[in-house]
C-alpha cells in the first residue's frame, strides 16, 4: 500500500523519517526532496557553528544510501496534486507517491518593523534559522564588535551566547519583562540574565523594537521608548512559523498548522505531517523530540511493523546547556502569585492546593483534591535556581538553572511520571545532605568504630578481628596484615588498617587487653 | 597465586605479580579448602533406574556415555551430541575439547560459557582493531593513566587486586571516572560516577564523541592517519548531542561534559569496558561506541593509553582463543575461513571437509536440546548453565529433556546434580597447564599434587573418550612437538593444505609412548602433548602461540602471545605501529543507540540489573562451599533503593518475590541507597528459588549472540508469609 513514500523536506525531521524507514525492512521506494542544497544536519549544533568550535561538516547527520532511498537535497517541491497523488518539483519534475509525508518544517518570523522587508532583507540583518543563515551571520559577523539578537527566547539566547563565545559584544533584545517568559518564571528569568551578564551578553528588557535602520556600515533599532541601539549585526529570533505553504495549497485542512491526528495523518488519508509544520491536538512543534517521536510513528504505521502505534507527545523539556550556562525548565508552572520565590496556586486553577512548603500540602480539606507541593530554592547571586512542581509525588514541572547534579534525574522523572524520591532535598539540591553520593565512605577514627565494622572489605575483616590480631601479639602493620590478610585484596582499606594499629599502639595496652 | 604444601594441606599464597602485585582477596586465599572438601566429588556418578546418581567406575561411566554417543549420533546424526565448555578451563583443555568435538564427534554443536561473558567485547575488539585481546597492553601500564574510564566494571569487588591501580591513580592525582547504574565500591572510589539507566551505556559514548567533536578534541591527525570510517561514526555522533542522552540515560550534561574533558585532555587515558556495557542484546555496539570514542581521541596504540576489556573468568582469554567457540578454530582462527580450516585439518589428520563448520551459540544450543531437531546428548565441561544461563528455568527444562547429559566437575553443582553421568575431575593444584590472563599473557598452572585416586583430569577424560569413540582415526593421538611449527606460505602452494606435508601423514601410532616429552603418552592426556599441537595449529593464526614454550614463561613470567618464533620477541603492547586489519588501520563503526529489549511498562514497572559479589564467584558452586565466603555473602538477596521499599512497604531483610515474563526470584531485599530507585539489582550466584537468571531476558546481541543479562523488566512484591 505503501510502496512510493515521498517525504517533502529534509530537516531534522524528514531526515529521521528517512533513516527510520531505511531501518526497516520491506520493499518501497522512498524519496526524500529537500529545499536546501545541504544533507540533513542537526540543527541544534547550529549555535555551535556560530561558536566557531565546529565547521559545517561536523553538523551533518547520518547520510542515507541505497535500499531504496533516494535522498536529493537542492529540490524544491512547489505543488501537490493529491487526486493524481503526485508531487511537482522547482525543476517540473512529477514525482508520484503512495504516501506523502509533510515535514517541511518552519520558517523564521522576519516581525513587522519598519525598514524591514522579509523579501529582501538587508546583508546586516539575518534570521537565525537554517545552515544558510549560519552562513551570512557569519559572513556579517566577520570584523563586527557588536550584535544584537532581538528575542530574548531560546533560539535568540543560543545565538547570542555563540556569537560572544567568538568574542563578540552581544545584546539581547526582548519584549517581554523577563527572557524565556514561555519556559521561565521572573525570577529564573532574572537568575539567567545575570548568568548571561557574566558570559559577555547583554540583555535589554521590556524593549519593544519598532524599526530597522541598516546600512552599509552598521545597523540600528528603535525601541519604542525612544531610543536606539547601534551594532554591526542584527540577529532576528523572533520565533517561527509552520511553513504549510504547499498544504494550504493543497486544500489539507490547516490551522496554525498542518492539522493531524494521532496517526499523523491529515485530512487526507494518504498524506501525514510530522515536525515542526505538524499541528497535533492543537499544538504546533518546535522541537526535535516529539519531531523525531513523529517520525517512529510513521515508520511504524507504514511499514506495517505496528498499525496500531499512535503519537502520544512526549513531555516537552527544554534545555540550554554551553559553557557557562546550564538551563533546564519542563512541564507547567503556574506563574507565581506573588514574589519570585513564593510558589502558589495558579488564579483561578483547578483543584490545585498549591503550598510553597516543603512537605505535603497542609490542611487539604478536600480528599480528592491533588496533593501539590511546589519547592524552591535560589541563589542568584551563585546563579543557582530551582524549582519543582509535584504533583501526587510525581514531577509535573520544574526549572532548574545553574549546576545542579540532579538535572537528569529530574528530567527522567519528569519524562517518565515516576515517584520523586521521599527526601526532595535531593532533588533540588543534587544530592542529599548525608546520602552516598561523593566519593568513598569517610574512615571513622579507630576509637569510636564499632568493633563489628567491616575494615577490609576484599577479606573480611573486622575492626575486632584487627584488635584480636594485635592482642594475639601482631605488633606491626605488616605483621597484622599477614594475619589477619587485611588490606591485601584492592587495597583501599590500608591506610584504615595503618590507623587503627597505630591507634592500638597509642592507647593503654592493658586498655586494649583487658 | 603461590601453592605451598605443609603438613600435606595445600596453602595459598599471594605472588608479586603486574596483575595482582601481591595481592589476593578472599577467594584467593580460601581457594585450597576445595582441594579437600567433603563435598568434593571423587568416584563417578551413574543415574541409576531408581533415578538417583550413584558412585560408579569409570569404565561403566564410559561404557554409558559411548553409548550414548552412539546411540544418539546413530538415530539423529553427528550434530546430535553437543559439547559445552567453560572459560575457566586451561588453554589446552579448550584445545582438547574442541578438537574432541570436531574429530571425535564431527559435530558443529559446540560453544561455551565465555559465551555469556566475552563475546561482546570480542566482537568489538575484532571489527575495530582485526583481533581480540582483552588489553592490548600491559595491565601495568594502567600505573601510568592519568585518566580511567570505567564502564560497567567493578573491579573492587570482582578483582580485588587489580583495583590497587584505581586507589594509585586517585593518589597521583589522577582521575577515575566509573559508568555504572549502581554506585558500587569501585564507584564509590571514583571522582565522577555516571549512573545511567541500565541499557543507555550506548547514547553515553555517542554524547561523549559529540563533546569530543564540538570541543575539538578529536584527534584529527590520528584519525587520518591510523585510523578509517570516521566520517559516518561522527554524523551519528552529530545526532547524540548531550542533552538528548541526558534526557535518556539520566546522566546530567556536565557530569557527560566533565568526563570527556577528562580524557581528552588526560597526558595518558585508558577506557575499559566489562560485563556492564557488553551484556546486552546491544553489548557488541555499545563495546564500538567506547572503541569509536578511544579511536576519535586517539588512545589505542598510544603507550600508557587505550581500550581494553576485563576478562571475567580465570581463563576467560585464553578459553576465547583455541576452537571451543561455535564458530572458531584455535590460534583465534574463523572455521568458515578455508584457509584455516586446511591448516588445522592438516595437524589434525583429517580432511578439511571433514571438519564440521560452525555451530551455534551457546544460548541457542542450550535452547535446542532435547527438541526435535536439537541435540540430544551433551557433554559438559567446567560450566553450570543451570545456575548462569538466562532464562534458566527453561534451559533446565531443556537439560532435562535430553537423552544423555554427561557432566564433568569437582563439585556437585546444580547442572551436575540432574545429570545422568557425572565425573569427577582433578582441580586446578592438581593439573599442570597454562592460562591466558586479560593482557594477553600466556601463564603457567603447576600441578601441586596429586589427585585423588578415582579422580582424573579432563584430558585424561577427554583422552579416554577419544580413544574410546575415535580409536582408528589418525586423529586419535596428538601431533608430537618435531618438525617445523610454521606451514609453508599458503599462497605458494595452494593445492596441498598447508602443513599437510609435513604433519598429516603421521600415522596414528607413530609416536605413541614416545618419550621426548619424559614418557608422556601421545594420547593428549598431558597438558604438554597438548600444548605442544596447540603452539602448531595457533601459528600463523591471530593469537600465534608457536614460540611459546613452558620453560619460556617460566623464565620470563608469561609470554604475550602474539609470539610466533621461539627466539623471537613477544608483543607485551599491540597496535603501537599498525592495527591487525587489513589495511593496518583501525576501523571505526557508526553504531546507533537502540532500547533494550524489553523495556518497563506498566505490568514490569522496574529495571532488573545483576551482576556478582565480593565473596562470590560466577555460579557460586566453588565459593558457595567455602565457609569464609558463605559468612561474608551466605544467601542471595535483592537490592532495591530505600524509597521504593518504602513504597512497597518492605523492610530489610524481607522476602521479595521479583517477577519477569520468563520466571520468578525470591530473595530477601537489601535495602540500600546505591542503586537507582528504578532498578533492583540481584547477584547471579545461586541456584533454586534464589536463581535471578529464572527471570533474566534470553534476547541475544546479533551479532555476538551475548543474552541480555544486564537489562530487563521486573515487577517486584514482598511474598507474604
Amino acid at each position: 500500500m505503501s510502496g512510493r513514500i515521498v517525504i517533502v523536506g529534509y530537516g531534522m525531521a524528514g531526515a529521521r523519517l528517512a533513516t527510520e524507514l531505511h531501518a526497516r525492512p520491506g520493499d518501497r521506494k522512498v524519496t526524500v526532496l529537500g529545499a536546501e542544497p545541504h544533507r540533513a544536519y542537526n540543527r541544534i549544533m547550529l549555535s555551535t557553528l556560530l561558536a566557531g568550535k565546529v565547521d559545517e561538516r561536523d553538523v551533518e547527520l547520518t547520510e542515507l544510501a541505497g535500499q531504496g532511498v533516494d535522498v536529493r537535497a537542492g529540490v524544491a517541491v512547489t505543488a501537490i496534486d493529491r487526486a493524481a497523488r503526485t508531487v511537482r518539483t522547482a525543476t517540473g519534475e512529477q514525482l508520484g507517491y503512495d504516501h506523502l509525508v509533510l515535514a517541511t518544517g518552519s520558517r523564521a518570523v522576519v516581525p513587522p518593523l519598519a525598514g524591514l522587508d522579509p523579501d529582501r532583507l538587508p546583508d546586516r540583518v539575518v534570521p537565525f534559522r537554517t545552515l544558510d543563515d549560519c552562513r551570512r551571520i557569519l559572513a556579517a559577523a566577520r570584523g563586527a564588535r557588536t550584535v544584537l539578537v532581538l528575542g530574548g527566547g531560546l533560539l535568540g539566547l543560543e545565538a547570542a551566547r555563540g556569537l560572544a563565545a567568538r568574542g563578540l559584544d552581544a545584546h539581547v533584545v526582548h519584549p517581554t519583562g523577563h527572557l524565556m517568559e514561555r519556559q521561565l518564571d521572573p525570577a529564573a528569568g532574572a537568575v539567567l540574565a545575570d548568568t548571561l551578564a557574566r558570559l559577555g551578553v547583554r540583555t535589554h528588557l521590556a524593549a519593544s523594537a519598532t524599526g530597522v535602520v541598516a546600512g552599509a556600515d552598521g545597523v540600528r533599532l528603535d525601541l519604542a521608548d525612544g531610543r536606539s541601539l547601534d551594532a554591526d549585526l542584527l540577529v532576528l529570533a523572533c520565533g517561527v512559523r509552520p511553513d504549510t505553504a504547499l498544504a494550504t495549497a493543497a486544500g489539507l485542512r490547516v490551522e496554525r498548522g498542518v492539522v493531524v491526528d494521532d496517526r499523523l495523518r491529515t485530512d487526507d488519508p494518504h498524506v501525514s505531517a510530522i515536525g515542526d509544520c505538524a499541528q497535533y491536538d492543537g499544538v504546533v512543534g518546535g522541537l526535535v523530540a516529539p519531531a523525531w517521536a513523529q517520525a517512529r510513528v510513521v515508520a511504524r504505521l507504514l511499514t506495517g511493523e505496528d498499525a496500531h502505534d499512535r503519537y502520544r507527545p512526549p513531555p516537552g523539556v527544554t534545555r540550554l546547556k554551553a559553557a557557562g550556562i546550564d538551563l533546564a525548565a519542563m512541564g507547567e508552572l503556574p506563574a507565581p502569585a506573588g514574589g519570585a520565590q513564593a510558589g502558589g496556586a495558579q488564579a483561578g486553577g483547578a483543584q490545585a492546593g498549591g503550598t510553597h512548603a516543603t512537605g505535603p500540602a497542609a490542611g487539604d480539606k478536600n480528599p480528592v483534591a491533588a496533593r501539590c507541593e511546589e519547592l524552591t530554592f535560589a541563589d542568584p547571586a551563585r546563579g543557582t535556581y530551582a524549582r519543582l512542581r509535584i504533583t501526587d509525588d510525581r514531577l509535573t514541572g520544574a526549572i532548574l538553572l545553574g549546576d545542579n547534579p540532579a538535572v537528569g534525574t529530574v528530567i527522567q522523572l519528569f519524562d517518565r511520571g515516576a515517584p520523586v524520591p521521599a527526601d526532595r532535598r535531593a532533588l533540588l539540591l543534587g544530592r542529599t545532605v548525608d546520602g552516598p553520593a561523593g566519593g568513598a565512605e569517610p574512615v571513622a577514627s579507630p576509637a569510636l568504630m564499632p568493633d563489628a565494622t567491616t575494615v577490609c572489605r576484599c577479606n573480611a575483616v573486622s575492626k575486632a578481628d584487627l584488635v584480636g590480631c594485635w592482642r594475639a601479639g601482631a605488633r606491626s602493620v605488616a605483621e597484622v596484615v599477614t594475619a589477619t590478610r587485611a588490606g591485601t585484596g584492592c587495597g583501599s582499606c590500608r591506610d584504615a588498617v595503618a590507623g587503627i594499629v597505630e591507634w592500638l599502639s597509642g592507647v593503654d595496652p592493658v586498655e586494649v587487653t583487658r | 597465586m603461590l601453592l605451598r604444601e605443609r603438613d600435606g594441606q595445600v596453602e595459598v599464597l599471594p605472588r608479586d605479580f603486574p596483575t595482582n602485585r601481591g595481592g589476593l582477596c578472599q577467594k584467593g586465599w580460601t581457594a585450597a579448602e576445595l582441594l579437600d572438601h567433603p563435598e568434593r566429588l571423587t568416584t563417578p556418578l551413574l543415574r541409576g533406574p531408581d533415578g538417583r546418581l550413584a558412585p560408579a567406575t569409570w569404565a561403566e561411566a564410559y561404557a554409558r556415555i559411548v553409548a550414548g554417543i552412539r546411540d544418539t549420533q546413530a538415530a539423529h546424526g553427528p550434530d546430535a551430541v553437543a559439547v559445552f565448555g567453560g572459560g575457566g578451563l586451561t588453554n589446552e583443555k579448550a584445545y582438547a575439547l574442541g578438537r574432541f568435538a570436531r574429530v571425535a564427534l564431527r559435530t558443529r554443536m559446540i560453544d561455551y560459557n565465555g559465551r555469556f561473558c566475552m563475546s561482546s567485547a570480542a566482537a568489538a575488539g575484532m571489527r575495530a582493531f582485526g583481533i581480540d585481546r582483552g588489553l592490548p597492553f600491559p595491565l601495568a601500564d594502567l600505573g601510568h593513566a592519568d585518566t580511567l574510564l570505567l564502564v560497567g566494571a567493578n573491579p573492587a569487588e570482582t578483582m580485588p587486586p587489580l583495583a590497587r591501580y584505581l586507589t594509585e591513580l586517585r593518589e597521583r592525582g589522577g582521575q577515575l571516572i566509573v559508568v555504572d547504574p549502581r554506585a558500587t565500591a569501585t564507584a564509590r572510589l571514583a571522582d565522577l560516577h555516571l549512573q545511567p539507566l541500565p541499557g543507555t551505556d550506548l547514547a553515553v559514548a555517542n554524547a561523549l564523541l559529540h563533546i569530543a567533536l564540538t570541543e575539538g578534541w578529536v584527534d584529527r591527525e590520528y584519525v587520518a592517519a591510523r585510523t578509517e570510517g570516521f566520517d559516518a561514526v561522527r554524523r551519528i555522533a552529530a545526532g547524540w548531542w548531550p542533552a538528548r542522552a541526558e534526557r535518556l540515560s539520566g546522566v546530567p550534561v556536565a557530569d557527560l561534559e566533565a568526563t570527556a574533558r577528562a580524557l581528552a585532555t588526560a597526558r595518558n587515558a585508558v577506557i575499559l569496558t566489562a560485563r556492564g556495557a557488553e551484556q546486552h542484546a546491544k553489548g557488541v555496539d555499545t563495546v564500538t561506541a567506547f572503541v569509536n570514542l578511544a579511536l576519535a581521541l586517539g588512545l589505542p596504540g598510544r603507550p600508557g593509553s587505550g581500550y581494553g576489556c576485563l576478562t571475567g573468568q580465570g581463563n576467560g582469554q585464553g578459553g576465547r582463543e583455541h576452537g571451543q567457540k561455535a564458530d572458531q578454530l584455535p590460534g583465534y582462527r574463523r572455521i568458515d575461513d578455508p584457509a584455516a580450516r586446511a591448516h588445522v585439518a592438516a595437524i589434525w589428520g583429517v580432511h578439511p571437509d571433514e571438519l564440521p563448520g560452525p555451530g551455534v551459540s551457546a544460548y541457542e544450543l542450550l535452547d535446542a536440546l532435547g527438541t526435535p531437531t536439537g541435540p540430544r546428548t551433551l557433554l559438559v565441561f567446567g560450566s553450570n548453565p543451570v545456575v548462569s544461563a538466562p532464562r534458566a528455568a527453561r534451559i533446565e527444562r531443556r537439560l532435562r529433556d535430553l537423552d544423555l547429559l554427561v557432566v564433568t566437575d569437582f563439585l556437585l553443582s546444580e547442572t551436575a546434580a540432574i545429570a545422568d553421568v557425572v565425573l569427577p575431575t582433578a582441580q586446578w593444584a592438581e593439573e599442570d597447564g597454562t592460562m591466558t590472563n586479560l593482557e594477553g599473557r600466556v601463564l603457567r598452572r603447576r600441578a601441586l599434587r596429586e589427585p585423588p585416586p578415582d579422580v582424573r583430569t579432563d584430558l585424561r577424560v577427554l583422552a579416554d573418550l577419544t580413544a574410546a569413540v575415535d580409536a582408528g582415526a589418525p586423529s586419535y593421538r596428538f601431533l608430537s612437538s618435531k618438525g617445523p611449527l610454521h606451514p609453508p606460505s599458503a599462497a605458494a602452494d595452494g593445492a596441498q593444505p598447508p602443513g599437510a606435508a609435513a604433519d598429516g601423514a603421521q600415522p596414528p601410532d607413530a609416536a605413541a609412548d614416545g618419550t621426548e616429552h619424559g614418557g608422556a603418552r601421545q594420547d593428549g592426556a598431558d597438558a604438554r602433548v597438548v600444548f605442544a599441537e596447540l603452539r602448531r595449529a595457533s601459528a600463523g593464526g591471530p593469537a600465534d602461540y608457536a614460540g611459546v614454550t613452558w620453560e619460556r614463561i617460566d623464565a620470563a613470567d608469561g609470554v604475550f602471545w602474539p609470539c610466533p618464533d621461539e627466539d623471537g620477541p613477544d608483543t607485551p603492547r599491540l597496535f603501537t605501529e599498525r592495527f591487525a586489519t587489513p589495511t593496518g588501520r583501525a576501523r571505526f563503526h557508526p553504531v546507533e543507540h537502540r532500547p533494550a529489549a524489553e523495556e518497563v511498562c506498566a505490568e514490569y514497572p522496574l529495571y532488573l540489573t545483576t551482576g556478582r559479589v565480593l565473596a562470590q564467584y560466577q555460579s557460586g558452586t566453588q565459593t558457595r562451599r567455602v565457609g569464609a565466603l558463605r559468612r561474608a555473602a551466605p544467601e542471595p538477596f535483592v537490592e532495591l533503593h530505600p524509597d521504593l521499599a518504602a513504597r512497597l512497604g518492605v523492610g530489610d531483610g524481607e522476602e521479595l518475590r521479583v517477577t519477569s515474563r520468563r520466571g520468578e526470584l525470591r530473595a530477601p531485599a537489601r535495602i540500600t541507597a546505591t542503586i537507582r530507585p528504578d532498578t533492583l539489582f540481584a547477584p547471579f550466584h545461586w541456584g533454586g528459588t534464589g536463581r535471578v537468571n529464572s527471570v533474566t531476558n534470553d534476547a541475544l546481541d546479533p551479532v555476538s549472540r551475548m543474552p541480555e543479562f544486564k537489562v530487563c523488566a521486573v515487577r517486584v512484591e514482598r511474598v507474604t508469609p
